[in-house]
């Protein structure tokens, strides 16, 4: 079956002041597809990520990015977000004074979403419910004072809340205990079922992969994509490492 | 008179219409005894209030100005026209005010707000009021919310005697020897003994007049047991000469008295705001202060609280916004006299363009105030380089067996914050008002609703256009 397009980038190169990050890297992610973003530490994975979605400190010196049949490279990273992409951070940022209730409710806003108090109420409790929230967090400044774990989870419960059409996640796995990673795999599995979502997960931890059906794992060494494959090439990252793509380079 | 005001505001239309001045009565701008003796002739002033006057401006030609704070050197006081009286008497009844005046209100919401919201209004254009009332109900329980000057001569003339200006008296410093020679309008409440009043009471200064001053007095008695919630909200349109405010407020706080006082200053951006404002507070009472600060050209301003009686307390928290040519010097000063009791002062300062931010605090522990607690909490945020925010605490302690603590951050947005909202889908100027309004959350959830979503608009309107 062919599925529609939903990510294509093209010969990209991104660079942060002087120095290239990322060297020439061809993606394309349909729609519904899970893919897989595996490799070494400082390898540039969380680089391309945040060009994915327009970090303003990252800069595109060459290639394009286009997302629904739109060029977005240009785009502020707000218009990106508004057209349905989403990213969770590896490390979300602490929010003093604004609740993430609040903040979720004006983030739907953006969208043109505005539901009735009690309805969002109601619809935020239940996806609380999902990801194992204890309901006093909504009423938490968003991020102050939450342990790694529940980082997490809110970035997870903001995904699903504001169900865009394509999630990067950004080790949105590590430093969960075992309670936590099933709890965030019961998210993204939702996340999956609600919409079709496409996801582009970038991680060190399989663990969360196994619920998972992925389409396609990539490895990334020094900035470049040098494998592309099914899903059996987790099971040989597992088994031999890195170090075979590290040599080729 | 050199023009200190040279700032390009951002949409003020709302504060910054004007009405023309229609004025009948309009002294000649210097301060001389003779001006003092007609002001106080033509409001019928009672003998005991003209000598006060006349004893003030003894004291203000005696007092240096303060040599210390913001510069003030564009404000020259000789030439300030002190007394700008506009042509109607005051109202009970909003379809009497004069049509131009009733608009100004209109325009800014008040009588709509009373409506709503509250116990009581009174409406001051320029130097007089113009429009007072008091909810039946309110009234019914002996709460007196009416002019000074009216008061004077009435039942509780001898009340208003025994506290006007004891609390800052015109010694203190000069421009509180000027408000007691020239001070005008203002109100007066009384709220007796056990009686709680459980909707605010407001009153509204607006300056609308060209280079000129306003001194209203506020005179609050909250007796014994007795609860009040009084709101303040002060706005002037924008001119190229200087105006003055250096209005007084007195509070007294009874035993187990409450009392709540809240302001938003959005003066325009050509005001000098040299208020001085004072509680007492007797025992086992509580005052709490709330103080948003947005406009004016320069301010100082540092309410004081004297914890005269044993188990008092207070809790001030405060706001202070200065941008582009804005000289803002506020704080809260408190002074334990008793045993056991506790303050605590709770700040947010923001500056942009330029905004200069100083905050002053005084603790002062004075022997006898075994077992008290103070404590200082005073943040900043800074929304670029070229603003500046200098934290002053000064503490004086001479008693043991207290606690006073003490800390101060000043910081910035980061990129990092912005960049993790604006993913969420908010433009970068959405993303910096929302941190904005975060930071100051500690003010708005103290504010009735209506007014913390005034103060949310007016950071939001103050942050309009701070992205390059």
């Amino acid at each position: 079956m062919q599925r529609e397009e939903l990510l294509r980038i093209k010969n990209l190169s991104v660079s942060i002041g002087d120095v290239e990050i990322l060297h020439d890297i061809n993606l394309v992610i349909n729609k519904g597809e899970t893919h897989v973003l595996m490799g070494p530490n400082g390898a540039g994975k969380s680089t391309l990520g945040y060009a994915m979605i327009g970090n303003p400190l990252y800069q595109v010196t060459s290639g394009e990015i286009w997302f629904k049949g739109q060029r977005i490279d240009d785009l502020p990273c707000y218009k990106r977000a508004l057209e349905g992409m989403f990213l969770s951070f590896q490390n979300p940022i602490e929010i003093p004074g604004i609740t993430l209730s609040s903040f979720i409710r004006s983030a739907l806003e953006q969208r043109g979403i505005k539901l009735r108090l009690m309805q969002y109420k109601k619809e935020l409790k239940n996806t609380m419910d999902i990801l194992n929230i204890d309901e006093s967090y909504a009423d938490r400044d968003l991020n102050k004072g939450f342990s790694g774990g529940e980082k997490k989870k809110a970035e997870v419960l903001q995904m699903l809340m504001l169900n865009p059409s394509f999630a990067i996640l950004d080790e949105t796995d590590s430093g969960l205990d075992v309670d936590a990673t099933k709890t965030v795999s019961l998210g993204i599995e939702e996340y999956r079922k609600k919409n079709d979502g496409s996801l582009f997960i970038i991680t060190h931890n399989t663990k969360i992969l196994q619920a998972l059906s992925v389409d396609y794992t990539h490895i990334m060494v020094d900035g470049s994509l040098v494998k592309t494959s099914d899903a059996s090439l987790i099971d040989d990252i597992n088994a031999n490492g890195f170090a075979q793509y590290e040599k080729d380079q | 008179m050199k023009e200190k005001s040279n700032v390009n505001d951002v949409d003020r239309s709302l504060y910054d219409f004007r009405n023309d001045e229609k004025e009948t009565y309009r002294l000649n701008s210097g301060l001389t005894k003779d001006i003092v003796e007609q002001i106080s002739t033509e409001k019928n002033d009672p003998d005991w209030m003209k000598e006060f006057r006349l004893k003030s401006l003894d004291v203000y030609n005696r007092t240096e100005m303060p040599n210390w704070g913001p510069s003030i050197e564009g404000l020259d006081v000789d030439n300030i026209v002190t007394y700008v009286r506009s042509n109607t008497k005051m109202k009970g009844d909003w379809s009497e005010v004069p049509d131009d005046i009733k608009d100004t209100f209109d325009r800014l919401g008040i009588p709509d707000a009373e409506k709503k919201s509250l116990a009581g209004v009174g409406a001051q254009y320029d130097s007089e009021l113009v429009y007072h009332n008091i909810r039946e109900e309110v009234a019914a329980l002996g709460v007196i919310y009416t002019d000074l000057e009216s008061a004077m001569w009435g039942e509780y003339g001898e009340m208003i005697r025994e506290h006007f200006m004891k609390l800052v008296p015109p010694t203190d410093h000069k421009f509180a020897a000027l408000h007691g020679a020239v001070w005008s309008g203002g109100s007066f409440v009384y709220v007796p003994k056990g009686v709680s009043v459980d909707i605010p009471l407001q009153s509204y200064f607006r300056l609308n007049a060209k280079g000129a001053g306003q001194f209203e007095h506020t005179l609050i008695i909250v007796d014994e047991g007795a609860s009040l919630h009084f709101i303040e909200g002060c706005s002037a349109p924008k001119y190229n000469v200087a105006n003055l405010h250096a209005g007084c407020v007195e509070l007294f706080v009874g035993k187990n008295a409450k009392l709540r006082y809240s302001t938003i200053e959005n003066w325009s951006k050509n005001m000098y705001n040299l208020n001085t404002k004072r509680a007492i507070v007797s025992e086992n009472a509580k005052m709490e202060w709330v103080s948003g600060s947005f406009g004016s050209h320069t301010s100082f301003l540092y309410p004081m609280t004297i914890l005269s009686g044993e188990n008092s307390k207070m809790e001030f928290t405060g706001i202070t916004f200065a941008g582009k040519g804005q000289d803002l010097d506020t704080g809260a000063k408190v002074s334990h006299q008793a045993k056991n009791t506790s303050s605590f002062i709770n700040t947010r300062s923001i500056s942009k363009d330029g905004g200069l931010n100083t905050f002053r605090s005084s603790v002062s522990m004075t022997k006898g105030s075994e077992g008290s607690t103070a404590s200082v909490s005073c943040q900043s945020l800074m929304l670029d380089s070229i603003s500046r925010s200098d934290t002053i605490p000064a503490m004086d302690i001479r008693c043991n067996d207290v606690t006073v603590g003490h800390e101060a951050s000043i910081g910035r947005i980061s990129d990092d914050a912005i960049f993790y909202l604006m993913s969420r889908g908010l433009s970068e100027e959405d993303a910096r008002a929302m941190i904005v309004n975060g930071f100051c959350d500690n003010v708005s959830k103290e504010l009735p609703l209506e007014y913390a979503v005034e103060m949310n608009n007016l950071i939001r309107l103050e942050m309009k256009g701070a992205i390059g």
